[in-house]
């Protein structure tokens, strides 16, 4: 129950601060682009649940859910998403690249696919230095048709990589649907074909993905290689906030919303959980989320003295 | 006693040989680095002597390899990747341009890349297009890369040393055709850190500016100059970022004309903001307009027509003849 516990308040925190970010959005209070997780939670918080402190971790443009589900304070994202000098980034990396080495969250990535690299390399330097680590990589569907993918997943298949590649399959690279990019649907078999084990697994049930989290994480920390997990999920909302949806239906938003995550793990849940303890979860979050938001608004901006900076190290020749 | 004669391969050779191992956080890496001792065997023996841990061979997949570099040293190495040639590096622009060079700023100085990316580059081996491509500006105009183009040997040695030592990324461009030529490097003998240019020859009459594989070629332009009456001195920048604007407004205020001598070709190029940076530095000091001789707006040609694309004595000193004589002597 503990775990169920844990798992249903790390969806419940990155949904409802996902909520507030949108509506902070709305009010301009939040600038730049703002990419929500809402409905793919179960992936974050079921595979970051199986990692280590000392593992790292790779994510995407859709990176609040996996850097708070990873430890960064919320405190410091809230203010990343405002532009704020007490960010995880100063305010400089803003809603796509949180970033906090502290928390070994290795960023996120603007670039499709660009991330795939990176962890390789992180990877790559824990065999070389006999730690036995993970690396968590997160990336969508949509990077399976980039070039990164194929020359990675070679390569840590390769060099057997203690890589755990989390393919987010949410069914629409933006607005252009898995079956107008992919002449081969099934990605589980693709990443097979590289030499890497590879499965799909509901990424809408937290328990499933924890489960299969736990499977791969044990096996590439036992010496057995990379494996790749294609965690088939929906994202609930738009793509961006400025995202008309041309591509998808109502009905099928609809239909996938009734597999919500959090929903379905309080199911699982119950009769023992009650809306009490549901309730509890809700406030706890709240607090944290208006705590981080007044904060956010009342930290300052990075000096403008400082925009010039930071471009290379500054030690004095 | 006079130091060893070495090529510019053994100097860069020796350059990682020391670095590997002098720092266990250094590896080598790349395209047929590791057995075959890279396509111009400038990694040569490497492998043999450091091991598959340290020096090793990669698919063909440059953004793989350049991303790897990334993710090597956010977690505490010191990679040093080759592209095998210029344009070979262009699949991993990405990579570098997005991640690279901006992760430093994006994180608000909280992480440093210390990467090398190695690159063969230019032309005058006979070779083709993107075997022989001049592409400093590509990275010059990226902010967060330094790039440094070494013309000679002691300094192939001496800045890739720094480059590798150093806390920011370096994109060191390596004058292929220069490769194999010889010249005596003394490697215990510091050179000028990168970021400062170096008179290779002081003149009176007018700057020579240039960098990597083009200093040789305005050396003997001046050498030619020389015997036709004309005093002419040759600025080596060494790193086109970070560019020595002192060293180089000297040089052209005492003299009051220059021209910037590069094989990029000179639309939107390095030479093109050079003569920008001396116009607007030294307007008052100027006797005539900074001139270009650059390679022309056209890819690299082939190999028996690459002479009149490449910048030579004759056009230098070409150029040199525009800039006003008249003018001083009436």
């Amino acid at each position: 129950m503990k775990e169920h516990l844990d798992l249903l308040r790390e969806m419940v925190r990155i949904r409802r601060f996902e909520e507030r970010c949108a509506e902070l959005y709305s009010s301009a209070q939040i600038r730049g682009f703002l990419h929500l997780y809402v409905g793919e939670e179960a992936v974050a918080a079921g595979v970051v649940s199986e990692l280590d402190p000392q593992d790292a971790v790779v994510s995407t443009y859709r990176d609040h859910g996996h850097a708070l589900a990873r430890g960064v304070p919320m405190d410091a994202v809230m203010a990343e998403m405002f532009g704020k000098v007490t960010g995880c980034s100063r305010g400089r990396g803003g809603s796509m690249h949180l970033f906090d080495a502290s928390h070994r969250f290795f960023g996120g990535n603007a670039i499709v696919g660009g991330g795939l690299p990176v962890a390789a390399g992180l990877a790559l330097a824990h065999v070389m230095r006999g730690e036995p680590r993970v690396v968590a990589c997160f990336f969508g569907e949509g990077a399976a048709a980039e070039g990164e993918f194929h020359e990675v997943l070679n390569l840590a298949a390769l060099w057997r990589l203690p890589v755990l590649f989390c393919c987010e399959n949410n069914m629409y690279a933006m607005g252009t649907a898995f079956a107008k990019e992919h002449a081969a649907g099934d990605l589980a078999l693709r990443a097979s074909s590289y030499g890497l084990a590879a499965w799909s697994v509901d990424g809408m049930d937290v328990l499933a993905v924890k489960e299969s989290a736990r499977r791969a994480t044990e096996s590439i920390r036992a010496g057995g290689g990379p494996c790749l997990l294609e965690l088939r999920t929906y994202r609930f909302r738009a793509h961006s906030m400025y995202d008309p949806e041309r591509y998808r239906e109502k009905a099928e938003v609809t239909q996938w919303r009734h597999l919500d995550p959090i929903d379905r793990l309080v199911e699982v849940m119950r009769p023992e959980f009650t809306d009490d303890e549901l309730g509890a979860i809700e406030a706890e979050v709240s607090v944290e989320i208006d705590h981080a938001v007044a904060t956010a608004e009342t930290a300052d901006l990075e000096p403008v003295t400082d925009l010039t900076r930071f471009v290379t190290s500054e030690v004095s020749p | 006693m006079s130091a060893p004669k070495m090529t510019m391969a053994q100097a860069i050779n020796t350059a990682l040989r020391d670095a590997i191992a002098e720092d266990d956080s250094v590896v080598v890496f790349g395209e047929d680095v590791a057995q075959l001792g890279g396509v111009f065997r400038v990694t040569d023996g490497l492998h043999q002597e450091f091991g598959e841990s340290r020096v090793f061979d990669t698919p063909l997949a440059e953004s793989g390899i350049v991303g790897m570099a990334v993710g090597m040293a956010m977690n505490g190495m010191r990679p040093v990747v080759e592209m095998q040639f210029d344009a070979f590096a262009y699949p991993a622009f990405e990579q570098i341009v997005s991640h690279v060079a901006k992760l430093g700023n994006r994180t608000r100085g909280k992480v440093r890349l210390p990467i090398v990316i190695r690159i063969p580059y230019a032309g005058g081996i006979g070779g083709v297009e993107h075997h022989c491509d001049s592409s400093e500006a590509y990275y010059a105009h990226t902010p967060g890369l330094t790039v440094v183009a070494p013309a000679t040997n002691a300094d192939a040695y001496g800045l890739l040393r720094a480059a590798i030592a150093g806390s920011d990324p370096v994109v060191f461009l390596e004058p292929k055709k220069h490769y194999f030529a010889k010249e005596e490097v003394d490697v215990s003998v510091p050179v000028p850190p990168i970021g400062r240019a170096v008179v290779r020859r002081p003149g009176r009459d007018a700057t020579l500016i240039a960098y990597g594989p083009s200093v040789p070629v305005a050396l003997a332009a001046a050498e030619q100059a020389a015997t036709e009456g004309r005093d002419l001195g040759v600025v080596d920048l060494r790193s086109i970022v970070p560019f020595d604007d002192e060293t180089v407004c000297a040089e052209v205020r005492r003299t009051g004309r220059a021209v910037v001598v590069a094989e990029a070709p000179g639309f939107a190029s390095v030479a093109s903001e050079i003569a920008a940076r001396v116009g607007e530095r030294c307007f008052h000091h100027l006797e005539a307009p900074v001139r270009r001789v650059t390679g022309f707006d056209v890819p690299y040609p082939p190999p028996k027509l690459e002479h009149h694309f490449l910048p030579g004595v004759d056009r230098i000193l070409d150029a040199v003849d525009t800039l006003q004589w008249e003018d001083e002597v009436a």
